[in-house]
């Protein structure tokens, strides 16, 4: 590819095409030929077929609806919707209408998507590291996990997960526990809430400064490796920075927040915070799952790097962590990257699965909206444009990434 | 020179080699090799050792040693090994679903002949062209063993379900979406603006979204669009869902393949008279075809996975099967069982297949 460099002496980069192209000539033609007229007239066809289609089916449909005394039109997200949702990140409650019901869905979506999405970039990329060690067991382990995951139906998985693990933990009363906030049982795992009081949002605040000014650090340690040589320990400096800075507010704020234990009562244990088992079963088949197909990118994006770049790096005399990280992993990327964005859109498109163990997601919303009011095309449409639209954003940013590390040709 | 320079000289005679140090060959050498060069290494040997004797035996006594393999009622409640009795039991339903016993013999029938196909097609047994007839004629004798008519009795498809149903869904769905992937596929590369754009359009809807919202839509949806009076039951609109979304991944696979045939191959063809339509049917796809066979096996296990979602909009398929027998009162507690056996299976086609297809690949046999 071209590149235009920046030239001090030069400062408006210039480029003198070597020949000049000339003007195609273009006969006007008062006919067209066979060729034109016949790809014109198929697309009129295409487009009247397309056309007549549609007009049968909204004919059909508005017929249908009729029949059926099935309302249409999206006013039914403004009525009250109702339903519990077990599982709401934002406050809900049965009187909300359907729109925000559809809402908290949507938002639980995201949120095990993200969460997977992370979990199993890490799982797969020790896998597939596993997959190329000189280490012959681990080496067999990883395969064996990558083949038996990989060859499976999901579905089955989270069956698995949530009907034989997570059905044989204890009850309640008999819950595992760790000190006195943290309970795992058949309910879920417990831990303590923390309870926001005046002047704690300002923890936030100082995390987020504290963040910033790590960021600023480490580009500026960069600048100065790139120039001197001298390598400053920002990685550290900037993590006491990101988490010294809110626990020094806490400290000086005389800690505003309250720790709200969960305790047993009765059957079963009020209070604290909750990660009920649908949700863990959902995260762990997704994470289990797509770690299977991330560690095979891996594995093949780091089969990709030449050998000699492993050799060069031995010659030099680096240990064999730092060759993994700073030598093959960022050139594995360039053929990991690409396949990987289509396995996290998957993985979004797989959290549609929570409606099959009981996860509010929004599919599984919009499902038990459906039933209820029957407005089905209009859910449909829904769930349609927001998976389009995270797809577009996955794709988007992950392209962006995938631009940061191919090869920039000179 | 004198005799006694010549007693001098020393005469070189190579000695055998001598055997290679007892730690660098043989057994012992390869451990050292492979589970303990350096410390890092021996680390992860020992607890991956460790792991395996934690899990491996736990596992064999309970699904072998232990395990009660036949008994007419649930297993004792106290076992400590798996009871594969329960899938010895459900063992008919898990397979063909409901199917009215008298009429056993025609999934059996189906299942030989979907088993000659595959083994007419694993050894090359016929021609390349003869097995693309049987595959593509294979959906109407099935159907027809399976549905009955025309002198066999009707089994109604709401008795349909198990394995069986799950590989209809998959075989039928493949079949079908083969040559709708092919035209979407052409329609994404053709010059024409509104096919393109129509092409496109259906392959990225299609591909950018869930195949449980496209289930759901043949199942709530498509009855609203047919006319008064047209009614298709539930398990052909659940097809239809499944070749609608398998045609949509097999037109990408093959637009790849399509891509990778270099477009001097379609400008001699086009200049030895054939026209555009021939050129393509006859120089390019067959070509691309060849190419993409790999990753068209790769959809095949993709999709048979996938089948196993129509459990969501009330089919009845293998893993339904195994979930709804869980539910038997009389058999209650045997999840463990159910779901290994369910792996078992599902893995087994699964990984078969997709040996297969790398074999495929790796010979570049076609």
């Amino acid at each position: 590819m071209l590149q235009v460099k920046k030239d001090p002496f030069h400062p408006k980069p210039s480029v003198t095409p070597y020949f000049k192209v000339a003007p195609q000539m273009k006969k006007p033609r008062l006919f067209l030929t066979k060729e034109q007229g016949r790809t014109i007239l198929m697309q009129f066809l295409v487009m009247g077929g397309i056309l007549w289609f549609c007009h049968l089916l909204f004919v059909n449909t508005q017929a249908n609806l009729s029949a059926r005394n099935i309302a249409s039109g999206f006013g039914f997200l403004a009525y009250e919707a109702g339903m519990p949702i077990s599982d709401a990140l934002l406050p809900y409650t049965p009187a909300d209408s359907y729109g925000y019901a559809f809402f908290i869905g949507v938002v639980n979506t995201l949120y095990v998507s993200a969460i997977s999405i992370v979990l199993a970039t890490l799982i797969g990329v020790m896998v597939g590291v596993a997959r190329v060690s000189s280490n012959w067991l681990v080496a067999k382990l990883a395969e064996i996990y990558v083949e038996v995951l990989r060859n499976i139906p999901l579905l089955l998985i989270l069956f698995f997960t949530y009907g034989v693990v997570l059905a044989a933990l204890p009850a309640p009363r008999q819950s595992l526990h760790w000190g006195t906030g943290l309970f795992l049982n058949n309910r879920g795992i417990y831990f303590p809430r923390l309870i926001p009081e005046t002047g704690f949002f300002m923890i936030p605040v100082a995390f987020v400064l504290g963040l910033i000014a790590a960021v600023i650090l480490h580009r500026k340690a960069v600048d100065l490796r790139r120039k001197t040589g001298r390598a400053l320990p920002s990685i550290r400096i900037g993590l006491a920075l990101a988490l010294g800075l809110p626990l020094l507010t806490s400290l000086l704020l005389g800690m505003p927040a309250e720790l709200n234990m969960p305790v047993l009562q009765g059957f079963n244990f009020a209070g604290g915070a909750v990660i009920r088992p649908e949700f863990c079963a959902l995260l762990i088949g997704l994470v289990l799952y797509t770690a299977a197909f991330i560690a095979e990118n891996v594995r093949s994006g780091i089969q990709s790097v030449p050998r000699g770049q492993l050799d060069a790096a031995q010659a030099l005399g680096l240990p064999n962590g730092l060759i993994m990280r700073r030598v093959v992993l960022p050139q594995a990327l360039r053929v990991t990257i690409p396949a990987t964005t289509n396995d996290y859109a998957s993985l979004v498109k797989n959290s549609s699965l929570a409606v099959a163990i009981g996860y509010p997601d929004m599919v599984s919303v919009g499902g038990t909206i459906i039933g209820q009011n029957d407005q089905a095309i209009e859910i449909i449409v829904m769930w349609m444009a927001v998976y389009l639209f995270i797809n577009l954003i996955i794709s988007l940013a992950m392209n962006g990434l995938n631009a940061r590390v191919q090869l920039i040709g000179r | 020179m004198n005799p006694a320079a010549a007693q001098k000289i020393n005469i070189f005679i190579p000695r055998p080699n001598e055997a290679p140090p007892l730690d660098t060959a043989g057994p012992i050498g390869w451990i050292r090799q492979n589970l303990f060069n350096g410390k890092g290494n021996s680390l992860l040997t020992i607890l991956a050792l460790l792991f395996l004797l934690k899990t491996v035996p736990a596992l064999l006594s309970w699904a072998l040693f232990k395990a009660t393999w036949v008994s007419g009622a649930a297993c004792d409640a106290t076992r400590e090994g798996a009871c594969w009795a329960f899938v010895v039991e459900k063992f008919r339903i898990l397979m063909v679903g409901i199917y009215p016993s008298p009429h056993l013999w025609r999934p059996a029938v189906s299942f030989g002949l979907l088993a000659t196909v595959v083994i007419l097609t694993l050894f090359r047994l016929v021609s390349a062209r003869t097995l693309a007839f049987l595959w593509f004629s294979l959906p109407l004798p099935l159907f027809w063993i399976i549905n009955g008519g025309m002198g066999l009795a009707h089994v109604d498809q709401s008795l349909w379900g198990g394995l069986m149903l799950s590989m209809g869904l998959a075989v039928v769905g493949i079949l079908f979406s083969l040559p709708l992937g092919i035209l979407l596929a052409l329609g994404r590369r053709s010059r024409m603006a509104s096919v393109k754009a129509l092409s496109i359009g259906i392959i990225e809807l299609i591909r950018g979204v869930p195949l449980i919202t496209i289930l759901f839509m043949a199942s709530v949806m498509l009855p609203l669009f047919l006319p008064k009076g047209v009614n298709i039951n539930n398990l052909l609109r659940v097809q239809i869902g499944v070749i609608l979304f398998s045609s949509a991944y097999i037109a990408e696979v093959i637009r790849g393949g399509l891509q990778a045939i270099p477009p001097g191959q379609m400008e001699a063809a086009v200049s030895t008279g054939l026209t555009h339509w021939q050129a393509t049917r006859l120089v390019v796809l067959p070509q691309a075809l060849r190419h993409v066979i790999p990753s068209i096996i790769g959809r095949c296990v993709a999709l048979f996975k996938d089948t196993s979602l129509v459990i969501i909009v009330g089919l009845l398929d293998f893993l339904g099967m195994i979930k709804a027998s869980t539910q038997d009162p009389e058999w209650l507690g045997y999840e463990a069982e159910a779901y290994v056996f369910c792996a078992l299976v599902y893995w087994i086609i699964c990984f078969s297949i997709s040996r297969y297809g790398r074999s495929i690949e790796k010979n570049n046999a076609w």
